[in-house]
């Protein structure tokens, strides 16, 4: 034998009574414990509704009562083992855990019903037709017409409510001052609560005013959704931009910049990335609006792409329509449920892209 | 490229509450001149009225004298904006602006003024407002970083380029080493030390030792009491400042009895 025999380690004696961290008293549970008490939970649970009602339980009774079970267990064993303190935060755990998974429910199960009973009807040629010459119970159709109305409306909205929001929001941050800013502030927030059918009327009344009362455009649309959108984009990028610290401001004025330009190219470039975040969202608050495009630009059969005449289709209403008269209607009602929630997510992935593209980079 | 700043009865108040009562001062050129005293005596406040950043906080306002080389700096036809290209000024805590990266950052005096300059004129304003606050050779490798990426010590020296690239009569700086390090804050007295042959200097601070250090004449500003004004004690050369100062109160504070 060659090899050299391992040197004999000297072996740390720990002095069993000074010892100022290490305490017998401290015990904690293996992290594998918790899942172990949720599935056991889960089995007993289920067991204990299965003798008790006889018959296979529902899922609902099963997970209400592990849950109960869960609480009770782990928290009993933590607190013998590891104290109350561990205890405690063991059971807040669960309850936010628990929270978040029961605000998940209603989002998921809305995201798999649409989508379950929207594929059916959903298909390029139903994003690629329009409905003219569909009637009765044909199948065939789409909303290539709807989309087209969706997109054109919702950014004339845009288009009015962003600059108009943007100049409010300056004005409030940079400039306001005094009665006139709280009077405007006071009116943006009134403006949050419109229900938008009130928006809607307003719309109607304006241009039956101005252009009478045959008058149909998507331009109406467009002006009523605006109005529901204003406020919110006012309030977003007001928040947007009271984020950007002052001391930015006051290098740019220190350098000899006038104020204006600080705020065009400091003040709102810093905070771009938020604002196209909070514009995003006041797109996808307004896009899904129904009641005011009902009224004001209503529905028609075909593709229009002028917004200034003539009715237009739109998602919204389009599903509510088709829902409405039944039939093969309730899958297209469907597919454009899922078609709308596609769009605002597609919109919301470009917001991301476009806010990661201009935040500030480096150290933060 | 330097001037000198006199300063007459100047009263500033915050809506009417008055901060700073009747300063009187000269302001030599090429020289660096030190304002302490206790927290809240009004020196930053002053400091700020000598670029007219004060009247950016609402409410905000000045009687009295202020003249650069003669001529008032609030006159009635002196545009503010035009006073703070002459008069730049490097702030308490490094704040680089965090979209730009530190070439852009040394040229935001032209970028952001929408001044029109050739490619080679930028890089030598960059590099030469960079050697003029000692951060060249630290960054002439990644100028296009954020500025935000450099340490605290660099970034101010940073702010101290983005200044002085306005190319300023004068500079002012408001506690400019307090958030910095000693090895930092050696690094920015050296650099004043070099600044005032070319600019007239004004610094705030609140380290005895450092306006002994880098100043030339050294005012001492006190307040009575909460609520009441600051006010100039009294104002000389650093060295008599700190050797034999006429008023008592100067003496007790740069001895550290109070304050």
């Amino acid at each position: 034998m060659t090899a050299a025999a391992p040197a004999p380690t000297p072996t740390p004696t720990p002095s069993p009574t000074s010892s100022l961290l290490a305490s017998d008293a401290y015990r904690r549970l293996p992290r594998w414990s918790t899942w172990a008490f949720a599935s056991g939970s889960l089995v007993v649970a289920f067991l204990v509704l299965l003798v008790a009602g006889g018959g296979l339980p529902g899922v609902a009774g099963v997970v209400a009562l592990g849950a109960a079970l869960f609480v009770l267990s782990s928290g009993v064993t933590s607190r013998v083992v590891e104290g109350p303190r561990r205890a405690a935060d063991r059971l807040a755990t669960t309850l936010v855990t628990g929270a978040f998974l029961l605000a998940l429910i209603p989002l998921v199960s809305l995201l798999l019903l649409v989508v379950t009973r929207g594929a059916g009807a959903f298909s390029w040629t139903f994003l690629t037709t329009d409905m003219l010459g569909i009637f009765g119970d044909m199948s065939e159709g789409g909303i290539q017409h709807a989309i087209v109305g969706t997109l054109l409306i919702t950014a004339a909205a845009a288009a009015i409510s962003v600059p108009v929001g943007l100049l409010t929001a300056i004005y409030l941050v940079e400039y306001g001052r005094g009665p006139l800013a709280r009077g405007i502030t006071f009116l943006v927030d009134v403006m949050t609560g419109i229900p938008s059918i009130v928006a809607g009327l307003f719309a109607f009344a304006l241009f039956t005013l101005l252009l009478g009362p045959a008058f149909r455009a998507g331009i109406m649309g467009a002006v009523a959704l605006a109005l529901l959108m204003t406020p919110v984009v006012i309030r977003s990028v007001e928040e947007m931009l009271r984020l950007v610290p002052n001391e930015l401001r006051e290098a740019a004025y220190a350098l000899g910049v006038p104020k204006w330009l600080t705020i065009i190219k400091v003040v709102l470039r810093t905070a771009v990335a938020g604002i196209v975040t909070g514009v995003m969202l006041s797109v996808a608050r307004v896009i899904g609006e129904t009641a005011p495009l009902l009224l004001t630009v209503g529905m028609v059969t075909r593709v229009n792409w002028d917004l200034f005449d003539g009715r237009m289709a739109t998602l919204p209403v389009f599903a509510y329509r088709q829902y409405e008269s039944g039939g093969a209607g309730i899958d297209r009602a469907w597919a454009a449920a899922l078609t709308l929630i596609l769009i605002v997510m597609i919109l919301n992935l470009v917001a991301r892209l476009i806010s990661r593209w201009f935040a500030p980079r480096g150290a933060r | 490229m330097s001037k000198r700043i006199d300063v007459a009865d100047l009263d500033v108040y915050y809506g009417d509450f008055l901060a700073v009562e009747g300063v009187t001062m000269a302001i030599e050129p090429r020289q660096a001149t030190a304002l302490i005293g206790p927290s809240g005596c009004g020196k930053s406040t002053f400091l700020r009225t000598l670029n007219r950043m004060h009247e950016v906080i609402p409410g905000a306002r000045v009687t009295g004298k202020a003249l650069m080389d003669g001529q008032d700096l609030y006159g009635a036809d002196v545009d503010p904006v035009t006073v703070r290209r002459q008069i730049g000024m490097v702030f308490q805590r490094p704040n680089p602006f965090p979209t730009m990266s530190i070439a852009d950052n040394v040229l935001a005096g032209v970028r952001l003024n929408n001044r029109r300059m050739p490619k080679d004129a930028q890089q030598d304003l960059i590099e030469q407002s960079l050697r003029g606050a000692n951060l060249w050779n630290e960054v002439k490798d990644r100028l296009a970083l954020p500025g935000s990426s450099l340490s605290g010590g660099q970034q101010q020296r940073l702010c101290i380029a983005r200044a002085i690239a306005v190319k300023p009569q004068v500079l002012l700086m408001d506690e400019p080493c307090s958030a910095l390090d000693p090895i930092s804050t050696l690094a920015i007295e050296d650099l004043i030390a070099e600044l005032k042959s070319d600019y007239t200097i004004v610094i705030v601070t609140h380290n005895m030792q450092q306006a002994a250090r880098v100043s030339d004449r050294t005012a001492f500003f006190n307040i009575a009491g909460t609520g009441k004004p600051g006010r100039l004690i009294e104002m000389d050369d650093t060295a008599t400042m700190f050797s034999s100062p006429r008023e008592q109160a100067t003496e007790d504070y740069i001895s550290g009895r109070f304050g």
